[in-house]
């Protein structure tokens, strides 16, 4: 028996959330008493391999077959489910990022198994197996056990600690049989979204609202984004309005993130703009409005002038920076 | 083109969650239902395309008690031309996604359209699990689905951007922002037509539940959110450094 994690690499390269994934997939191994191992695809650098193995993973698969250059959800379900069945995985984890979304549900009916979507915490129990998933868009958890021999789980991002265990990794490489038909839909480009730092990868956000009054007024958000190293994130109302890009709007019907500090600008806080943001580590709010909703879900709040006091901070970030 | 599109049925966005009977089940007082909003986009797309002159056929499609009707007639009335309910307990996913498949086989369908997620239990699960069920190829999450013949142009998410595609009948999408800009809004004249179209019932086939949710939480509440005085801003930034730990 053994966990096996598929750690998805960006032109060979692994990101924080693989090793999250790959520690979260090591601890539920740790739990039943199996073992971690994970799959790739593509080609990774032994060096990038070997880092895994720091964080638990016993062995890994790396699936080079040429045609898996582009991701296909037929094909890459058909791949991992191979390597799963010759090592009899039984639990089997992704990240819950796009690719995790489009194959999990696929390999979970290929191996007859059950899903648990969003998990946040390893298995509180494994006999039942039980896990704690988010629900409700982050208004709610829920337990839920999967009754199936294999189990399927995706793990909330930014949900569970890197924790880093020393320790060697098995390489090994894996030639997959790609099913007929698993390109039928073709592949006519890949759209890179513009330099800047995503959304869901920020550790910090700075984000605003409808508050800034127009797109023009962006300048200081920017600012203190680069000074702190962030991304820069939008309430739904300012993407609506065309003031800023799609891919910035976080909510429910939006990105969902979980950031380590969300600062929002300028945002009143609907219940469907926190239900996107509320597993924020920590969340602080600017707003005129002593009364906006934002303020009983934030860790720290100030009362005021976005105007005033975004500049403000921005100098005392930059203070801050320059002396430590 | 023949299309099938699920129908979610939960609740409203703007719920505030509560749970009943020990925290096992959801409770619905008070709870106004909707579509989903993802599946709202997906439908709002379809109608545009057939507005547009396109040949469409929709079919709205849901596995649940007889009370989600009501949100199916609201499907309806929004333009899809016909209704099958599933009359079943949605268990779970794969149970629902085994019934979907079922009632495109009785069909003569093109494609699946499905939401990019649900927002009770936030699965994005059924459209790849349709597809497998089926063998069928899935787009997850497109923001864009534009018809040109027998092609349909689709834009994908994946991590740090987008895929262009271009896929033939038949297949599996789910609808992710941008599917549609503005969901569409049932005018009286749709809600009276709605009455009068049909709605089939139809049984399950059989298929064992593989997960059942035993317990919900709330998140903790947070502690007071701590004021910062709007003339000492440095404060914020000595609390996010000493307190919080954060930068």
């Amino acid at each position: 028996m053994a966990v096996l994690i598929y750690t998805e690499n960006f032109n060979g390269k692994f990101k924080k959330a693989t090793y999250e994934l790959v520690s979260y997939g090591t601890e539920t191994a740790n739990k039943l008493g199996s073992e971690a191992i994970a799959v790739t695809i593509g080609n990774v650098d032994e060096s990038t391999l070997k880092e895994l193995g720091n964080y638990g993973a016993k062995k890994v698969f790396v699936v080079k077959n040429g045609e898996l250059k582009d991701f296909s959800a037929q094909a890459y379900t058909a791949v991992i489910e191979q390597v799963a069945s010759n090592n009899n995985a039984d639990v089997i984890v992704f990240g819950n990022n796009p690719s995790g979304r489009a194959v999990a549900p696929r390999l979970t009916v290929k191996m007859n198994a059950g899903l648990a979507a969003g998990a946040v915490d390893v298995p509180s129990s494994t006999s039942p197996f039980k896990v704690k998933k988010r629900a409700y868009s982050g208004k709610a958890f829920a337990d839920v056990i999967i009754n199936s021999d294999v189990k399927v789980l995706t793990l909330s991002q930014n949900s569970y600690k890197i924790v880093e265990t020393g320790g060697d990794i098995e390489i090994e490489d894996f030639t997959a049989e790609i099913p007929e038909g698993a390109y039928a839909v073709k592949l006519v480009e890949v759209v890179k979204s513009k330099g800047k730092l995503s959304v869901t990868d920020a550790d910090i956000l700075i984000s605003a609202g409808r508050g800034l009054k127009g797109p023009e007024n962006w300048g200081m958000i920017e600012e203190m984004a680069e000074i702190l190293g962030a991304g820069t994130s939008c309430s739904r109302p300012v993407t609506d309005l065309d003031w800023r890009p799609h891919d910035e709007h976080v909510g429910q019907t939006g990105k969902v993130v979980a950031p380590n500090l969300y600062i929002a600008i300028g945002i009143s806080g609907a219940i469907q703009h926190l239900a996107g943001v509320n597993s924020s580590k920590v969340m602080v709010c600017i707003n005129t409005d002593a009364d906006a909703p934002f303020f009983e879900s934030a860790d720290y709040g100030i009362v005021g002038d976005a105007f005033e006091v975004v500049p403000k901070l921005n100098e005392a970030f930059k203070k801050f920076i320059a002396e430590s | 083109m023949k299309a099938l599109v699920c129908i979610g049925h939960v609740p409203d966005t703007t719920s505030k969650i509560r749970f009943t009977d020990n925290d096992t089940k959801f409770d619905n007082t008070d709870i106004q239902y909707i579509i989903g909003p993802y599946e709202e986009l997906a439908l709002t797309r379809l109608l545009d395309i057939k507005d547009s002159g396109t040949d469409v056929h929709i079919t709205a499609v849901n596995v649940g008690p007889v009370e989600t009707e009501a949100t199916l007639r609201k499907a309806l009335a929004m333009g899809a031309d016909e209704a099958v309910r599933v009359n079943a307990e949605p268990a779970d996913a794969v149970f629902v996604a085994k019934q979907i498949a079922e009632v495109f086989k009785n069909g003569e369908y093109d494609v699946i359209v499905t939401g990019k997620e649900s927002i009770d239990y936030n699965g994005s699960q059924v459209e790849g699990m349709i597809a497998e069920f089926i063998g069928l190829p899935s787009v997850s999450g497109a923001s864009l689905f534009e018809i040109d013949g027998d092609k349909v142009k689709m834009e994908q998410e994946i991590e740090g951007g987008k895929q262009v595609l271009n896929a033939t009948f038949p297949f599996v999408v789910s609808a992710g922002k941008g599917f549609a800009l503005e969901p569409r809004i049932p005018n009286m004249r749709g809600i009276m037509m709605a009455r009068r179209k049909k709605l089939d019932v139809v049984e399950p086939v059989e298929q064992n539940n593989m997960t059942e949710v035993v317990k919900h939480y709330l998140p903790e509440a947070k502690p007071q959110c701590k004021m910062v005085d709007p003339e000492n801003v440095e404060e914020l930034v000595r609390l996010l450094h000493e307190e919080a730990k954060i930068i």
